[in-house]
């Protein structure tokens, strides 16, 4: 008892502890971030010029490679000239920190730069409804297929073979055509991430249908349960909260979608943002961007637990066992 | 090893043998005829039973008892539609059965309760799947769930449930349906010696007030005698009717009569059936091979 065991194979960790690690597992990629951001001795390949001296293409501010700086020193240190000066610095693309951090908050106050262009919250809601629509959609046919095939051997004979054989067919290659059929706005990002889902959904929906225990359909069938009811009494509930937890699973891969499916058509969402500012070169705002992303998928899915919690009573059993 | 003479299992009192012969007039509720199951598996095909035929009458206790894999389980799932026999026939009230129905209750080993509902809602599963309304069926299963004294546990998940709990919430919920015959395979085996008993003493009581016939398996001896009017010993390779007892113990049963002459005289016709003496000498006869493994002056080199 008195002797904190942190590595018992299998054995669930005090509250506190996990509380700890939890932290850690945030904390600990954050350190190594800082560590190589704040200690100059680490890494910083380059040099930021704060004064030119004699080399002429130098300019204050500007990046370059740490031995062609050298070399110049070098040089000019034979030449005789004025030594360019400069600091040791991380390239462009490896903003600090605390600059994504400020970042996160003026990504949303900077107007856009152009005038049909959208703010960042804009951009974000679209990237959300292109999720929600696409998921929903897949789920609205996915989830009943599913559940039908793995009741009905007659039904998963009939579609798993197909399924299994397209949904090794990567959802990106369908781009082009989707906005060929469908435009270039919405509706083919939507399909992109329909595609990357539905197929994976059938088949998962139908195996978590499988796995529900037969005596519990035998167990109904000797209280007189006829077909629907099995399916409606017995089978529905009694795979709803692996269901549940399957389509968060999925909803999760949806978004890895999402990327993909905003750059075919016009690039829209959170994806043009991103591309913008790199564009720009502005790769804090790209850093807070990709970690909005995490940051909303982490939040829901958190959510979506508290809330399968609520909805399913009886579920701290299965958890249990 | 018994000292004294122990009287033979076939002798009957006068009451006892008066009751069986009452037993026997009362109408028969299910008859087995020559029901028999092969298996076909990538081995070939298994004969789990063989020709077994059987009757049992109103309001009879019957349990089954044979050795491990001599078919009880497939019999009782034939008798309940969730298998198909291979040939002969079952018949409840005189009628053939087929595929499973509420008018033959099941109790399982494994608690089959369904997880999402709680004890009042599962109880009201069979009710409303016959079409009785939400109001009567919640009525009457509150009171099966009265009958096996769990009303205050009837808002209860089954997981809040003791293992015990979950097999008399599994009973009423057979029973709410009022089958004819009540169907119960080996329901008190993952449960503990004392939780044991007290099931057992559960069911009698509600075998005796209520009108139903069961038909219990079990692979305890003293279970089965305790239960039974008459038990249906099966052997195995290929499961056949190896004798039907009746059980020469009076009824109604109490636990003391486990230590009976009657009881011990059908406790011993039990174990000669089911362990031959032939095939005891073999594993008795011999002891295992085995070396001494504790050193001769460990602290404790004898455990006598
Ligand atoms: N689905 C099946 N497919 C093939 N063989 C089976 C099947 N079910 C049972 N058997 C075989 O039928 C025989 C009887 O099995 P059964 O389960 O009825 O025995 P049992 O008397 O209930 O045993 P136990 O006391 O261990 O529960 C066994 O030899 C078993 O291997
Ligand atoms: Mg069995």
């Amino acid at each position: 008892m008195a002797k904190r065991q942190w590595f018992s194979v299998r054995k669930p960790l005090k509250p506190k502890q996990r509380f700890v690690l939890t932290i850690m597992s945030f904390i600990l990629p954050l350190l190594v971030w800082s560590a190589v951001s704040y200690l100059p001795f680490l890494w910083h390949p380059k040099m930021e010029v704060t004064s030119p001296g004699d080399v002429a293409y130098l300019k204050v501010g500007m990046l370059v490679d740490r031995d062609v700086f050298e070399r110049e020193s070098a040089t000019l240190q034979e030449s005789g000239g004025t030594l360019p000066e400069g600091v040791r610095a991380n390239p462009v693309y490896l903003p600090a920190p605390h600059e994504v951090a400020i970042a996160f908050y003026t990504a949303f106050t900077t107007e856009p730069k152009r005038r049909n262009e959208k703010w960042l919250h804009e951009s974000l809601w679209d990237s959300i409804q292109v999720i929600f629509w696409g998921f929903f959609l897949s789920s609205l046919i996915g989830v009943p297929l599913g559940i039908l095939a793995g009741t009905y051997d007659v039904i998963s004979r009939l579609t798993e073979p197909f399924v299994e054989f397209f949904r090794y067919l990567p959802a990106p290659a369908f781009g082009a055509l989707a906005v060929a059929i469908l435009g270039i706005h919405e509706a083919p990002k939507i399909a992109i991430i329909f595609i990357g889902t539905f197929f994976q959904q059938v088949l998962i929906v139908s195996n978590t249908t499988r796995k529900l225990d037969p005596s519990l359909l035998e167990a109904a069938l000797t209280l007189g349960a006829d077909r629907l009811s099995l399916l409606f009494k017995v089978v529905i509930p009694g795979i709803i909260t692996d269901l549940y937890k399957d389509l968060r699973i999925l909803l999760g891969w949806a978004w890895t979608y999402l990327i993909v499916a905003e750059l075919i058509g016009t690039s829209s969402g959170i994806t043009w943002f991103i591309t913008q500012q790199a564009r720009y070169k502005n790769f804090d705002n790209v850093y807070a961007a990709i970690m909005m992303i995490g940051i909303i998928g982490l939040t829901t899915d958190i959510l979506l637990a508290r809330l399968g919690k609520r909805i399913f009573p009886w579920e701290k059993a299965a958890a249990r066992a | 090893m018994s000292i004294v003479e122990l009287p033979s299992y076939l002798e009957q009192s006068d009451k006892v043998r008066d009751r069986f012969t009452r037993l026997k007039q009362r109408p028969v509720i299910l008859e087995v005829d020559q029901l028999s199951k092969q298996f076909d598996t990538p081995q070939g095909s298994v004969t789990a039973l063989n020709k077994v035929s059987f009757k049992t009458h109103r309001r009879e206790f019957v349990c089954v008892i044979g050795p491990s894999g001599c078919g009880k389980s497939t019999l009782i799932r034939i008798l309940a539609g969730l298998e198909n026999e291979s040939s002969g026939r079952v018949m409840l009230d005189g009628n053939v059965v087929h595929g499973p129905g509420p008018d033959r209750g099941m109790v399982f080993q494994g608690y089959t309760l369904f997880p999402w509902l709680t004890v009042k809602k599962n109880v009201m599963f069979g009710l409303e799947r016959s079409g009785k309304g939400r109001v009567p069926s919640e009525t009457e299963a509150m009171q099966w769930i009265e009958l096996v004294g769990l009303e205050k546990f009837a808002n209860s998940y089954p997981h809040q449930l003791s293992g015990g709990m979950k097999q008399r919430v599994a009973i009423a919920r057979a029973l709410a349906n009022q089958p004819r015959i009540l169907l119960m395979d080996e329901p008190f085996g993952a449960l503990d010696a004392q939780t044991r008993a007290k099931m057992q003493s559960y069911l009698m009581d509600i075998w005796k007030n209520i009108d139903i016939t069961i038909l219990f398996i079990t692979h305890d001896l003293d279970e089965a005698i305790y239960l039974a009017d008459r038990i249906l010993v099966l052997k195995a390779h290929p499961g056949e009717v190896q004798e039907l007892i009746e059980v020469p113990v009076p009824q109604p049963r109490s636990p003391e009569q486990l230590l009976s002459p009657e009881f011990l005289a059908t406790k011993k016709r039990l174990e000669d059936l089911i362990h031959p003496p032939e095939a005891n000498v073999e594993i008795n006869g011999d002891h295992l091979n085995m070396v001494r493994m504790v050193a001769l002056d460990d602290e404790v080199s004898s455990v006598f």
